[in-house]
């Protein structure tokens, strides 16, 4: 690493307050195949002890490896990192190996985004606290073991001397978190580095750890480093914002006013491309300039009408009992009106993947109907089922699991027009004409989908999912593996697609926000059921289920006064029924 | 875990019956007559052969004669040996065709013999295995892991009657550091024990600490990959502890597994090293046997091997469940 | 000490790695790359080249494997043959057999044949039926794949070596010893094979673009022939390829413990039994086949150890080439 001169004694010397993190052209690269990948280039910031920063941008813009190069923990690895790095006055570059060792988890600790992979399997939460407090400061195994304790009841973790004994894989998500919190505080660190730490998380739960971390950060006047791609947990958690983009800072200032009035193109992008849950579905109209949703008549017979639906799992029960089924949808009765946008909303386990593969018959429903086109769909034989599969298709959330690698992307889209028989010119020329549509070049037919990026494998799964003039189109979470920017893309082509075909789409989403703008209706599920159905705006303006109204007083809003305000009316519900201070999270969704 | 128990006592109890029924029918259905071996190819009259035939129960038809087989496991049974009636207590193996001792005897006389060969060579099969492949993993890309995993290639490469036949000759035979092996019983010489079966132990151990110390070197480095090292690594726990309580924890609970597995298939694993050494174990005894078609021994020998194979499974379970507390036994 | 930090972060990059092979050809020049398995596939390929011509070569050295030669043994001394190293002489390139004085070339070049024969025909059951099974289980209901897992576990911990040994030793001579092991390894080996096939197929079968095909309104069979089964083609192909050396251990294995191949038939197992009692007075018959039974045995595990990273079972892997 570059032994470069104290850059910061100038500073150090005006300002008692010392940056406890200064990051003066740190540069990150890794050897890839061809070359060298450069993660992150010529970044600089500084933390103040107490500040919070958070440092945003979409996957691939070096914020992790940044994040990472605090601690050092690129040593030893294939990085090659340099520039200087500077935590609680000790260069990182220069530090021998038991300097930086004594650092970390003593003075900058770190948490990161899957709680459950981040602790050890083997030993409980507690012995893993317990080991950080003995490696830094000596305690005895009493003393340390108590110091786990008290921390573990410090995070929220119910009956903490008892729960300190429990493995890992032993507690809920989010309260794995709690406990890799209760880690970092172990020591009473200056700064806490956290990795996209609630981005496994359930929108509720979400609310719960960041509420914890702010609090914590009120409490002991730690400073906060929050790593994340999404602006809203950014808005409502920090006080500055670095974007990065492509291993380069692009932006950054107060997070009020990047958010709000961002000068870089590339961020106003970004900002332009974030869901906002206020906006109201009324006010969106597509590229063509049309408001959607006008088409609908409310009163015809639903293209779908579900009655009493229900899927069980069985679950491998004792020798002697059998075990209790997982309801995974558990008597859902809904109709989808022909041309309307229905939008289904949930959170992990709440069934809603299930749902939707239900409606196109890619899973027999346990009990209940499904009525489409005269036909109950839940009792079709499959092979009286065949001749409807063209009107029914499907866009799937993960677009690496969706096309089949081994053939090509023109093939993959050619696939349902071979399986109806038609001649192979009829089929190239609606191959071409339908990659055109949905943006991508008819010459890269010949393709492999390893050659295409996320949201170009999303275009081809769509484009397959229409070739056959679909009536219904069933979207599981169709973007969210995506970037937003991204994300906004493929959710406007949708919109346009869905006119053009005159298709009556059913959108499966966890995400609220993205739900309210493309759904004419929503559906709110929970545990198998549908809580609340109502017009999109109607639902999000006067929610009347309370499992409603808690879901979206969780969502992060990208104005920093408005998750200010949220926060005070969580805070001031969580004072009222602090007896129920458990989670709301379900199992995981059974596939 | 009831559950589980009573499912695998019941997949045990068929695979053994599975094992036994093949192993008469493979005897029963092919020719060749144990009875014309145990009287003699050339010299044996009609008479005499039906006569040998009667005392060995060769005259009554399979099933009976299988029947007679799982009474005698359960419940013992009489034999009549010429004149006198011989009581063989549950678990009855039968007698040998060729010696007339009852199977259960000769079991337990070579049993030892085995134990010994396989303990010690495992001993050493560990010690090497393992090492060289945490060894190997932590300095990943370097000269030590490349030149074992040069080792692991070369020594899964030679089967154990050519290494062991090359120890013979370096160590036995120009070096003559070593005796040419012959088993001493541990408790009349545990030096001689030793030193008459180093060469076996080695022989053995060899193929096997390669398969070892391969597996190891995988599963540390998936270990090392894995999210909680970095955690450790974060949280300012030295290298010594990250790798010796966070790292091998992980890392050697699915090689726990696989050697009981390994040690619950000694017998297979032992009968090329008993017969290239000729140490009187029980690989040996089941060569000597089916070469000689001793019924009895044979089936004997197959149910053990299978009890055996069964019991290494169930305790490779077991032992998964209790190292790694996320596995429940269903 | 330190080790490497896995890290998530790429930059500008939508790979998940490097690209699978998708043609014979990418996984020819990955294959050539790789030094050990070009060591592996030089050697490989000379031993059945060798054994392909075990007739032509004897006849070349002028002797064949089964001709007594008494003249050539001591039998003053028990058998040993006359001459330095095991009698090499210019017209017995390696030597001759002890006691028998046969010549000891001609019976190694033949018995490269049998050796290889066996195991390559031996792997063939294997992955036949492994194959055959494996999607059986993977593709039927619910009940095949029930029973098919049970009866693949019980192969997998059979006793199959001594459960071989009783096998083979009361087979008739009258049935051709080759063929017979080729069965018995294969009727006893193919339990692996199976594993692997059923369990890609179950991952492939959850995956999404099977249930897109589905969607598209493909018929079964299509789904198992378009989206399933070039899938498994090579976890299959690379698992075979470790088959190969195993199969000549197991060979060779059974052989050294008389109940393999028979003489006067040569096989290197054979060779090493007999080696057991000569390794004193004569090592040169001991040194022969052992080197060339483990540097056969080595040359095949590279090229199969080669043939697995080039077919990176990360990314998937080998399938037809691109149209």
């Amino acid at each position: 690493m570059s032994a470069s001169q104290p850059l910061l004694a100038p500073v150090a010397a005006e300002e008692a307050r010392r940056p406890v993190v200064a990051v003066e052209d740190l540069r990150i690269a890794f050897p890839g195949e061809t070359g060298e990948v450069v993660a992150v280039d010529g970044l600089s910031f500084t933390l103040s002890p107490g500040a919070a920063l958070g440092l945003v941008g979409e996957s691939g813009s070096g914020k992790s490896a940044t994040a990472l190069a605090l601690l050092g923990l690129h040593r030893g690895s294939s990085a090659r990192v340099s520039g200087r790095v500077e935590v609680a006055g000790v260069d990182l570059g220069a530090a021998s190996a038991e300097e930086v060792r004594r650092l970390r988890g003593r003075r900058i600790a770190m948490i990161f985004q899957d709680p459950l992979s981040a602790l050890d399997p083997y030993y409980s939460v507690g012995d893993q606290i317990a080991e950080v407090c003995r490696v830094h400061t000596g305690m005895d195994r009493r003393a340390a073991w108590a110091r786990a304790v008290t921390v573990l009841d410090r995070v929220g973790i119910p009956s903490a001397a008892r729960r300190a004994r429990s493995h890992p894989h032993e507690f809920s998500g989010g309260m794995r978190q709690r406990a890799m919190i209760a880690m970092a505080l172990a020591c009473e660190p200056d700064v806490l580095v956290a990795d996209e730490p609630t981005t496994a998380l359930d929108v509720t739960v979400q609310a719960q750890i960041l509420d914890l971390l702010h609090e914590l950060r009120e409490e002991s006047g730690m400073a906060l480093l929050l790593v994340t791609h999404d602006l809203g947990v950014a808005a409502g958690n920090v006080d500055d914002v670095l974007v990065m983009h492509a291993g380069v800072a692009v932006e950054r200032g107060p997070v009020g006013r990047v958010l709000s009035a961002p000068t870089e193109p590339y961020t106003r992008e970004l900002v332009a491309a974030v869901p906002r849950i206020e906006t109201p579905r009324r006010s969106i109209v597509d590229t063509k300039g049309v408001t959607p949703s006008s088409t609908v008549d409310k009163n015809a017979e639903p293209l779908v009408r579900i009655t009493e639906l229900r899927r069980h799992f069985r679950q491998r029960g004792g020798l002697f009992r059998r075990g209790e089924p997982v309801r995974a949808v558990d008597g859902v009765s809904l109709g989808v009106l022909r041309g309307e946008t229905l939008g289904i909303v949930g959170e992990s386990g709440s069934g809603k993947t299930t749902l939707a593969r239900m409606m196109v018959r890619l899973l027999d429903p346990t009990s209940g109907t499904i009525h489409f086109d005269g036909h109950d769909l839940a009792s079709l034989p499959e092979k009286r089922l065949r001749p409807l599969r063209r009107d029914l298709q499907m866009v799937f959330q993960d677009p690496a699991s969706s096309l089949n690698p081994r053939r090509t992307v023109g093939d993959s889209i050619a696939d349902p027009l071979r399986i109806h028989g038609a001649d192979e010119s009829e089929i190239r020329r609606v191959v071409a004409e339908m990659m055109e549509r949905v943006g991508l070049d008819p010459a890269r037919r010949d393709r492999y989908p390893h050659e295409f990026s996320g949201g170009q494998r999303q275009r081809v799964g769509i484009a397959r999912a229409l070739v056959l003039r679909p009536r219904l189109l069933v979207c599981d979470e169709p973007v969210s593996a995506l970037d937003v920017s991204t994300q906004s893309r493929v959710v406007r082509l949708l919109a346009d697609l869905k006119r053009e075909f005159d298709l009556t789409l059913v959108f499966v989403a966890h995400d609220l926000a993205l739900v309210r703008q493309v759904s004419d209706r929503v559906a709110v599920m929970r545990a198998g059921q549908v809580v609340e159905i109502a017009d999109s705006d109607t639902l999000y303006e006067n929610p009347e289920h309370p499992y409603t109204r808690a879901l979206l007083a969780a969502v992060p809003r990208l104005d920093p006064e408005q998750a200010r305000a949220q926060r005070a009316a969580r805070r001031a519900v969580a004072v009222a029924d602090a007896d129920h201070a458990g989670t709301s999270e379900g199992a995981g969704e059974p596939r | 875990m009831l559950s589980y128990l009573v499912r695998r006592v019941v997949g045990a109890v068929v695979v053994l019956f599975v094992l036994s029924v093949a192993v008469f029918a493979i005897f029963y259905l092919l020719p060749g007559d144990p009875a014309q071996l145990v009287c003699g190819v050339k010299t044996c009259s009609a008479d005499r052969l039906a006569l040998v035939r009667q005392k060995l129960g060769l005259d009554q038809p399979v099933a009976m004669q299988y029947w007679q087989f799982v009474t005698g496991l359960v419940v013992g049974r009489d034999v009549s040996a010429g004149p006198t009636v011989l009581h063989c207590p549950a678990p009855c193996l039968g007698f040998s065709f060729q010696t007339d001792e009852p199977v259960l005897a000769l079991i337990t006389d070579r049993l030892p013999v085995s134990l010994s060969l396989t303990l010690g060579a495992m001993v050493l099969w560990l010690t090497i295995g393992v090492g060289g492949g945490v060894l190997s993993a932590l300095r990943r890309g370097r000269f030590v892991d490349r030149a074992t995993t040069a080792l692991v290639l070369g020594g899964m490469s030679v089967p154990v009657f050519v290494s062991g036949l090359l120890l013979l000759m370096v160590f036995c035979v120009w070096l003559r550091w070593l005796p040419f092996p012959s088993y001493v019983p541990l408790g009349s010489d545990p030096a001689a024990w030793a030193a008459n079966l180093v060469l076996p132990w080695f022989a053995l151990a060899l193929v096997q600490a390669a398969t070892y110390a391969r597996l190891t070197r995988t599963s540390m480095l998936e270990t090392l990959a894995e999210d909680h090292i970095r955690t450790a690594r974060a949280y300012g726990l030295r290298e010594s502890r990250v790798v010796g309580r966070h790292a091998l924890r992980g890392a050697l609970t699915p090689l726990a597994t696989m050697l009981a597995i390994d040690v619950g298939a000694v017998l297979t694993s032992a009968a090329l090293t008993e017969t290239l050494f000729g140490l009187p174990g029980l690989g040996q005894l089941l060569v000597q046997s089916v070469n000689t078609l001793d019924l009895p021994v044979v089936v004997g020998l197959m149910l053990l091997a299978g009890f055996a194979i069964v019991i290494g499974n169930v305790v490779a379970d077991l032992l998964y469940a209790v190292l790694d507390r996320r596995v429940s036994l269903t | 000490m330190s080790v490497p930090v896995e890290t998530t972060t790429r930059a500008g990059t939508t790979e998940d790695g490097p690209p699978p092979a998708r043609s014979a050809r990418v996984v020819w020049r990955r294959l050539l790359a790789d030094r050990p398995a070009v060591f592996g596939l030089a050697f490989a390929g000379l031993a059945v080249l060798v054994a392909l011509t075990a007739p032509l070569l004897s006849a070349l050295e002028g002797q064949d494997p089964v001709t007594f030669h008494p003249e050539l043994v001591d039998s003053a001394r028990g058998g040993v043959p006359l001459g330095s190293f095991g009698g090499v002489s210019a017209e017995h390139w390696l030597g001759v057999e002890p006691q028998t004085g046969r010549d000891l070339f001609a019976r190694t070049v033949h018995g490269a044949q049998i050796s290889l024969a066996v195991a390559v025909g031996a792997a063939v059951v294997q992955v036949g039926l492994g194959v055959a099974l494996g999607l059986a289980a993977g593709l039927g209901g619910r009940w095949l794949d029930h029973l098919l897992g049970r009866v693949i576990d019980l192969v997998i911990a059979f006793p199959s070596l001594i459960f071989s040994v009783a096998l083979l030793a009361v087979v008739p001579d009258s049935f051709p010893r080759p063929l017979l092991l080729m069965l018995i390894l294969g009727l006893f080996g193919w339990g692996g094979t199976a594993r692997i096939v059923r369990a890609q197929v179950l991952s492939l079968r959850s995956r999404d673009h099977v249930a897109a095909a589905r969607l598209a309104g493909a018929r079964p069979a299509r789904v198992a022939f378009r989206e399933i089964l070039p899938g498994v083609v090579a976890p299959v192909l690379s698992y075979a390829a470790i088959l190969l050396p195993s199969n000549m251990i197991a060979e060779a294995g059974l052989s050294f413990l008389g109940v393999g191949v028979r003489p006067p038939t040569p096989s290197w197992g054979q060779m090493l039994s007999k080696a057991t009692t000569w390794f004193r007075g004569d090592p040169v018959y001991v040194l022969v086949p052992a080197i060339l039974l483990f540097l056969t045995v080595l040359s095949f595990s590279l090229l199969a150890d080669g043939l697995r990273t080039a077919l990176d079972p990360r990314a998937g892997g080998l399938a037809r080439r691109a149209e």
